[in-house]
């Protein structure tokens, strides 16, 4: 799950974790609003999306550019009209580009320095680790595979937390002092706490600044949430912004469907993780293109498998669907009855290849023979994939 | 021998009363597997299919019926307690199949478990199977979630992150008449009990086991640990699989571990890794079995 600039800053306040002064914004007028309160401070207009690459990004309607300054209220409020409502397309978003709903009018802040810091659970360690940097700004892959000796990494204990020797180690490395190390110091420990208490799994401040005026503020940031942990989290939830979202995920999400839509044109649907991924992979081996990564799960029931049906023949792309269950505990004349239903609800316009494994699968593949329904059957991964990878063509 | 379990494994179930636990819990008792005890929490002295006394706590079910593993069935906001009052009673080997339980929960139990003298297996995981030799591999152990009808008692040891794909592994061998010593799924999580090259270095050790299947996919570098290691320890045949070439970096596939996060773990990197260390790489996971029979020289 992403969370919008405005929403991560909203986070930042709560936790006391510093960052320049900013206000969402829905409307011009309230646009203009944020600019009067934050009067006599240079002032930024931000366009709120989850890609990349704003202030390089253009908007359909031809304005250029979803990061600017602005200089009064009045121009607060043109460029909000400007950018509302409106499609932002940028190196992240693909050509359909983004609708702009909300913007951001924040502080332009002066820097003195650029600073790295982010804290990421670690698969390795299995614990928290604080990775930090004199040279923020700049992507830290690039600064690991060019100057690995300027990036300082602290593991912390898992149930011990941070401890203040390794916040005075970690100000030491980034060789602060006086007054912005107390302030770096607090930062940190606030954003140790935010990032434990809200359940991340990521949280990246780049970059983290200082500036001439003696603050030491939280510039970007980027977070990543354990989806686990969310059902303890209903505030972070609600910060969810479907409109962002893949709608054919946004759907398979609503029957607790894991799908991933990928480009390609040949549909997949898969009981297991491991096995869709392994399915993909078989569809490519054989010469065809994978459109999605769907795992309906262990149990997966008729209303499940209807609803897959429909996402997968919603996307446009698709023009064949490969079923490759492995019934352990399943019985797959079940299955088989359940990919029949489907099919009759939603019809079937094109090639469909089942193959089934388990349980009772002789019962599974009569009642597919049976049904009258235009089912290709297949014994093996390789069989189904090869098939319909042939009836594409 | 075997690895982990036997047929003599006395297994209690927490969460037997569920509807997902209940339904394993009998499937383990007609495979056959000693299953002596359930655990949920104010049903103690009740009991599950007539037969297998219930208990209000584990402590109480290890004390009363000598049970030396434990299967946990219960929902992912309740399953790192029952992790860690499995290990309180002192279970050997605990196994999570439950999906879903947020990171910093398992982070804390992995933390705990070190220096007790339980291994976790899992979580979200299918669980393990150590076949029995009656028909359909009848009168085994079987702790999971795993069909236990398409395995057969022989001597490849298969070890593997997700469980459809294991199964498919594990059926593969068996319809070419190659039976398994033990099977185990590790789960599909990034922070788990027990990981590949734990399962190798037992595999190694174990003299029934004279062959090896390592399902992989991308995300972490346990595979890649484990085959650095095999490289230079491990004298027995291994095949891998790695699943997720196609998977689009940055998206977690399914499994809360599936996720390309740089280029070290992606599935090309991995393949390169085991093939390099002596490992032989399936193309298709239609080939698992297959190409541990060429590798073996069967």
């Amino acid at each position: 799950m992403n969370i919008h600039e405005y929403q991560a800053k909203e986070l930042f306040d709560r936790f006391q974790v510093p960052s320049p002064k900013g206000k969402v914004a829905s409307t011009p007028e309230q646009a203009a609003a944020a600019a009067r309160e934050f009067a006599g401070s240079k002032l930024v207009i931000k366009a709120q999306v989850h890609a990349g690459g704003r202030g390089k990004g253009h908007f359909k309607n031809g304005f250029k550019g979803g990061v600017h300054l602005i200089e009064s209220p009045e121009q607060a409020a043109e460029y909000a009209g400007k950018m509302l409502n409106e499609t932002l397309v940028t190196v992240q978003t693909g050509d359909s580009g983004r609708v702009v709903r909300k913007v951001m009018v924040a502080e332009a802040v002066d820097i003195t320095h650029e600073y790295y810091l982010a804290i990421l659970m670690d698969r390795a360690t299995c614990a928290p680790v604080i990775v930090a940097s004199t040279e923020g700004g700049m992507s830290i892959e690039d600064v690991a595979h060019d100057t690995p000796e300027k990036i300082f990494r602290q593991v912390v204990h898992p149930l011990l937390g941070l401890q203040a020797y390794e916040i005075r180690k970690i100000t030491a490395e980034l060789g602060l002092s006086g007054d912005i190390a107390k302030q770096f110091a607090k930062l940190l420990k606030n954003l140790y706490k935010l990032f434990i208490d809200c359940d991340c799994s990521m949280l990246e401040i780049n970059p983290l600044v200082t500036t001439p005026d003696g603050r030491v503020l939280a510039l970007d940031a980027k977070f990543g949430f354990d989806d686990n942990a969310l059902y303890r989290h209903p505030d972070i939830v609600a910060m969810r912004d479907k409109e962002e979202e893949d709608p054919r995920e946004v759907a398979a999400s609503e029957y607790d469907l894991n799908y991933i839509g990928l480009d390609g044109n040949i549909a997949c649907l898969v009981n297991g993780a491991g096995l869709a991924m392994a399915t993909m992979d078989i569809i490519k081996h054989y010469g065809g293109e994978p459109a999605n990564f769907l795992d309906v799960g262990g149990g997966a029931s008729k209303e499940q498998v209807t609803a897959a049906f429909k996402i997968i023949l919603g996307d446009p792309n698709v023009k064949g669907i490969l079923i490759n269950i492995f019934g352990g505990i399943m019985d797959c004349n079940v299955i088989a009855e359940g990919v029949i239903a489907a099919a009759k609800e939603t019809g079937l316009p094109i090639p469909l290849v089942v193959r089934l494994e388990g349980n009772n699968v002789e019962a599974g593949k009569a009642t597919l023979a049976a049904s009258g329904l235009n089912i290709v059957s297949a014994d093996t991964m390789a069989d189904g994939a090869e098939k319909i990878v042939k009836a594409v063509g | 021998m075997a690895i982990l379990i036997d047929e003599n494994t006395k297994v209690l179930v927490q969460g037997i009363t569920g509807s997902f636990g209940a339904r394993h819990a009998q499937l383990s008792l007609q495979y056959g597997t000693k299953l002596v005890a359930g655990v949920t929490p104010g049903k103690g002295g009740q009991k599950f299919e007539n037969t297998v006394p219930i208990f209000d706590t584990v402590s109480q079910a290890v004390r009363e019926t000598g049970a030396t593993a434990s299967a946990i069935f219960v929902p992912p906001p309740f399953a790192a307690d029952a992790i860690l009052e499995a290990m309180d009673a002192g279970v050997e080997l605990i196994v999570c199949i439950t999906e879903g339980i947020p990171v910093m929960d398992m982070m804390r139990v992995k933390s705990a478990l070190q220096g007790s003298k339980s291994r976790l297996i899992g979580p979200n995981c299918p669980g393990l199977v150590t076949p029995g030799r009656g028909e359909k591999s009848h009168g085994g152990c079987r702790i999971g979630i795993a069909p236990g009808y398409i395995h057969k008692r022989g001597n490849v040891g298969v070890v593997s992150r997700s469980g459809t794909l294991t199964y498919e592994a594990v059926f593969q061998l068996t319809q070419m008449g190659y039976g398994q010593s033990t099977c185990v799924g590790i789960g599909g999580d990034p922070i788990n009990g027990t990981n590949h090259l734990d399962v190798l270095k037992m595999f190694n050790e174990d003299p029934e086991t004279e062959a090896i299947i390592m399902i992989g996919e991308i995300g972490g570098n346990a595979e890649a640990e484990a085959a650095r290691w095999a490289k230079d320890n491990c004298k027995k045949p291994i095949a891998g699989f790695i699943a997720g070439a196609t998977a689009p970096p940055g998206r977690r596939m399914g499994h809360a571990g599936a996720i390309v996060g740089g280029e070290e773990d992606t599935a090309a990197a991995k393949k390169k890794i085991l093939a390099e260390c002596g490992i032989a790489v399936a193309e298709t996971p239609s080939d698992m079995a297959s190409t541990l029979m060429t590798r073996w020289g069967k």
